[in-house]
């Protein structure tokens, strides 16, 4: 039976020629909008962690004063000061914790002809790969020792030891970066989370790149003078050089605990920690919060607002598309009266005309969903060609190829629920009297 | 023209006329908060920035080892750079407006105040009025004797005396009336520190702060004779006329690595380029939005064009007999224009309904400002014109169904 209705529809489909593109065609530009903008939603939004995201939790604290705020309202700042970070990393409350912030270098290269180009990256402490789950092509993370003693070691990624190194195993070689040198320890695969999570409002960008170039010790670039990208002060400042002393915050923390019992446990300790603070005078404010790594992204509002409203621009879009194809559907059910009212006379069951219509309707979502992938591939590719951070990253995958075609499916056939409905409920016997 | 054979002859056709309806209804919601977006963007992105922007170069470098005195090279460099030909100011600051990498400060109106009135942009720097061609509508500008070392500042300020305060400072026209509403501003005292306060001197009519996120605040800019050195953060600005501007950088680009040949030059382009950066999300979106409205549009034409091919051809045999019983081609052809400028109307009026709903779902989403009454019509005149360009090539076909189908059995 489904044969014969294939034949049917297609008949039908190819009867109208001109009526047929058009419902193809504004299906297709619906379809097209909806997958390109929806891509790009999900690659901003998709934990950029998920075997681990759960453990992850990100502390906060609120060292600002007491004007402008409202107790339970005020959320604490993104960053903290060294002192506070310095207390909770000491305190090892967690599994695992690092303290990150983000800094650059000037980096000499060791060939004569070498120009020095500066090289973005990370100021942390020693279990900030292993917290991360970073890979390692050689070598390994810094030791404790070393974070401690400031020692001038150096993890760098795969594509700067390529640059350096032509890729070899440049475990134990040196790289001369702002006039020191530094000892290489370990050299990470290619790794480059997208969104930087570990980097949201250190400064820099949230999504693109090849990911950081070179990772060393807090203490370390501190001691050289290595400044954070980004630094916001809440007092008067009087020693700029001195930041571990500094009424600044410019450090982000991590942690990770394993189960809801450390989690409890952790969130205590931070409220013991900050009510002691705000007894000695040194904070006013004693909100704290941990949020895990996807509550963190949403907080912050990491994906634009502009992506967002373009989704739902699309999905507005397809709507109009869809009521578009119902309109024209139903216009060729009702000129096929006459075509239904035989059917209907020689037997066919309200069902089986129902079908037929259902069949044509998922033709015309099948077709549409083809033309609208080559729309969204369009849409993409000008995406790629956007000066936006994630340009690079908008390709349509598996499962987005998929999701076309199902959402195609489910339009069209959404569409053709009216028209098989108008068609199947036409009474045979006027149809049949000459008109 | 008799509208009520026209309704009597859509209210048996409720079904179709009703999908007809409530597509124009959201295509118009689409369109009028669409075009109300692109507004936003397009005055967004018209912000004035108050220099000279289509006469300037910015420089960034960093030496691959700190100068001994980064005073003294900083004047150095801009002594080469002075040498230009072409260069007819050239000057130093710490950002430049719409930059991105901003340097603010707390502004209290007492050295007593427990929290500060507002944030502003702290332009520091030498040579910032002339070089990026700031028009001075009260006061004066700052001399060279009165600028500071920035060492010396801070270490003045660490040791808490107030001995070089109050320093003299240029204050933005806007950030002047924010301050001191209906006041003279020229004289007026602001601490930016418990022990460093500063005398309004000059006031410049517009200068944009680097980062300016929030359009209320996007003007609150201060200027401060302080020098910085040279250093990875600090710009190189040099004016010049448009047509010289890629030589006079290019120039200046060499100069300083002749000045020194150890040095990195991270950032060399023409200010144009720093607007444009800043502005391409808004540049994209605006862009985004112009072919959604498009598109939407022409779906819905397309829409119209076959829902009206349709009636037409349904109605073959009604039209044989009107043109039978003496109606002209013409009187056909308003018939239809008619009935399509009707069923857009009764669109329209859900429409505005469905966009106001629309506008006050996008002012809690997406913070933005409710969607002011001109827009309404925006929407209504698009969809009539669309409507009467789409349903014109069908009208056109029924005019010319001629008069002897009326007397045919089929």
């Amino acid at each position: 039976m489904f044969g014969y209705y294939l034949d049917l529809a297609l008949r039908s489909l190819k009867r109208n020629k001109v009526l047929t593109m058009l419902m193809v065609l504004s299906l297709a530009l619906g379809i097209g909008a909806c997958i390109t903008t929806t891509t790009v939603l999900r690659l901003l939004s998709g934990d950029p962690l998920p075997q681990k995201s759960g453990r992850l939790f990100y502390p906060q604290v609120d060292p600002n004063g007491k004007e402008g705020y409202i107790a339970g309202q005020t959320k604490p700042p993104p960053t903290m000061s060294y002192v506070d970070a310095m207390y909770l990393l000491h305190a090892h409350r967690a599994k695992r914790q690092a303290v990150v912030a983000l800094t650059s270098g000037k980096i000499a290269p060791q060939q004569a002809n070498g120009r020095p180009f500066f090289s973005d990256g990370v100021q942390t402490t020693a279990d900030f790969f292993g917290l991360f789950d970073a890979p390692f092509q050689y070598g390994s993370s810094w030791t404790a020792a070393d974070d401690e003693g400031g020692a001038q070691v150096i993890v760098i990624a795969s594509f700067l030891n390529q640059k350096l190194f032509g890729g070899a195993n440049s475990v134990g070689k040196t790289i001369r970066m702002n006039d020191h040198d530094f000892r290489v320890v370990g050299v990470l695969k290619p790794w480059s989370p997208q969104p930087r999570f570990y980097a949201l409002d250190l400064g820099g960008h949230d999504y693109g790149g090849d990911g950081d170039a070179i990772f060393l010790p807090l203490k370390t670039a501190i001691d050289l003078k290595m400044g954070p990208q980004d630094i916001e002060c809440y007092d008067t400042v009087t020693n700029m050089d001195d930041l571990a002393a500094a009424p600044c915050r410019w450090l982000g923390v991590w942690v990770e605990l394993p189960d809801q019992a450390a989690v409890a446990d952790y969130r205590t300790f931070l409220a013991n920690y900050v009510r002691e603070q705000v007894a000695q005078g040194r904070f006013s404010r004693d909100e704290t919060a941990l949020p895990d790594l996807v509550g963190w992204l949403r907080d912050q509002q990491v994906v634009p607002d502009d992506v967002r409203l373009q989704a739902g621009l699309a999905y507005g879009f397809l709507l109009i598309c869809v009521l578009n194809t119902v309109g024209l559907l139903l216009a060729k059910c009702l000129r096929r009266s006459r075509e239904i009212g035989v059917r209907r006379a020689l037997g066919a069951t309200r069902g089986a005309v129902f079908a037929q219509f259902m069949v044509e309707a998922g033709i015309i979502g099948l077709v549409g969903g083809v033309l609208g992938l080559g729309f969204a591939e369009l849409g993409l590719f000008g995406i790629r060609h956007q000066p936006a951070e994630y340009a690079g990253l908008a390709h349509l995958d598996l499962s987005m190829f998929l999701f076309t075609f199902v959402v195609a499916l489910a339009a069209s056939l959404i569409a053709g629920l009216l028209p098989a409905w108008r068609a199947c409920s036409v009474a045979p016997a006027p149809q049949l009297k000459a008109s | 023209m008799d509208i009520l054979p026209i309704l009597a002859t859509l209210r048996r056709h409720k079904a179709i006329l009703w999908l007809l309806m409530l597509e124009i209804a959201l295509t118009c919601a689409i369109i009028c908060n669409g075009v109300f977006l692109i507004a936003q963007r397009l005055q967004h992105m018209d912000m004035p920035s108050g220099i000279a922007e289509h006469e300037l170069v910015q420089i960034q470098q960093a030496p691959i080892a700190p100068p001994a005195d980064r005073y003294a090279r900083a004047q150095e460099d801009l002594a080469t750079l002075r040498q230009i030909p072409g260069a007819q100011a050239v000057g130093m600051s710490n950002q430049v407006p719409f930059g991105g990498a901003s340097s603010n400060g707390n502004v209290m109106l007492s050295p007593t105040q427990p929290h500060p009135t507002l944030s502003a942009a702290e332009y520091f720097g030498e040579n910032l009025v002339q070089t990026l061609g700031l028009h001075l509508v009260a006061g004066r500008s700052l001399r060279t004797d009165e600028y500071v070392d920035a060492d010396v500042l801070i270490r003045e300020l660490a040791d808490g005396s107030s001995k070089g305060f109050p320093m003299p400072m240029l204050v933005s026209q806007t950030l002047a009336t924010r301050l001191w509403p209906q006041q003279n501003p020229l004289g007026k005292l602001v601490w930016l520190a418990p022990t460093a306060s500063f005398r309004v001197v000059g006031v410049v009519e517009t200068l944009a702060r680097a980062n300016a996120y929030n359009t209320a605040t996007a003007q609150y800019s201060m200027i401060i004779p302080l020098h910085m050195g040279a250093d990875k953060d600090q710009s190189y600005l040099l004016r010049t006329r448009p047509e010289d501007r890629q030589r006079v950088l290019a120039a200046a680009v060499a100069a300083l690595k002749r000045a020194d040949p150890a040095r990195v030059i991270t950032h060399s382009r023409m200010y144009d380029q720093v607007r444009s950066d800043y502005f391409q999300d808004d540049h994209a979106m605006a862009g985004m939005l112009v072919s959604v409205i498009v598109a939407v549009l022409l779906v819905t034409g397309l829409g119209i064009v076959g829902l009206a091919s349709f009636w037409v051809a349904q109605r073959r045999r009604q039209i044989g007999i009107r043109r039978a019983l003496g109606a002209t081609r013409t009187d056909i052809l308003h018939y239809f224009q008619t009935e399509n400028f009707l069923i857009v109307t009764f669109g329209i009026v859900i429409g505005m309904l469905l966009a106001y709903g629309l506008s006050l779902w996008l002012m809690m989403h997406y913070e933005l400002p409710r969607l002011p009454g001109i827009y309404f019509p925006v929407g209504a005149l698009a969809l009539w014109a669309i409507g009467q360009l789409a349903v014109l090539c069908p009208a056109l076909r029924a005019a010319a169904v001629p008069p002897v189908v009326a007397t045919r059995s089929v």
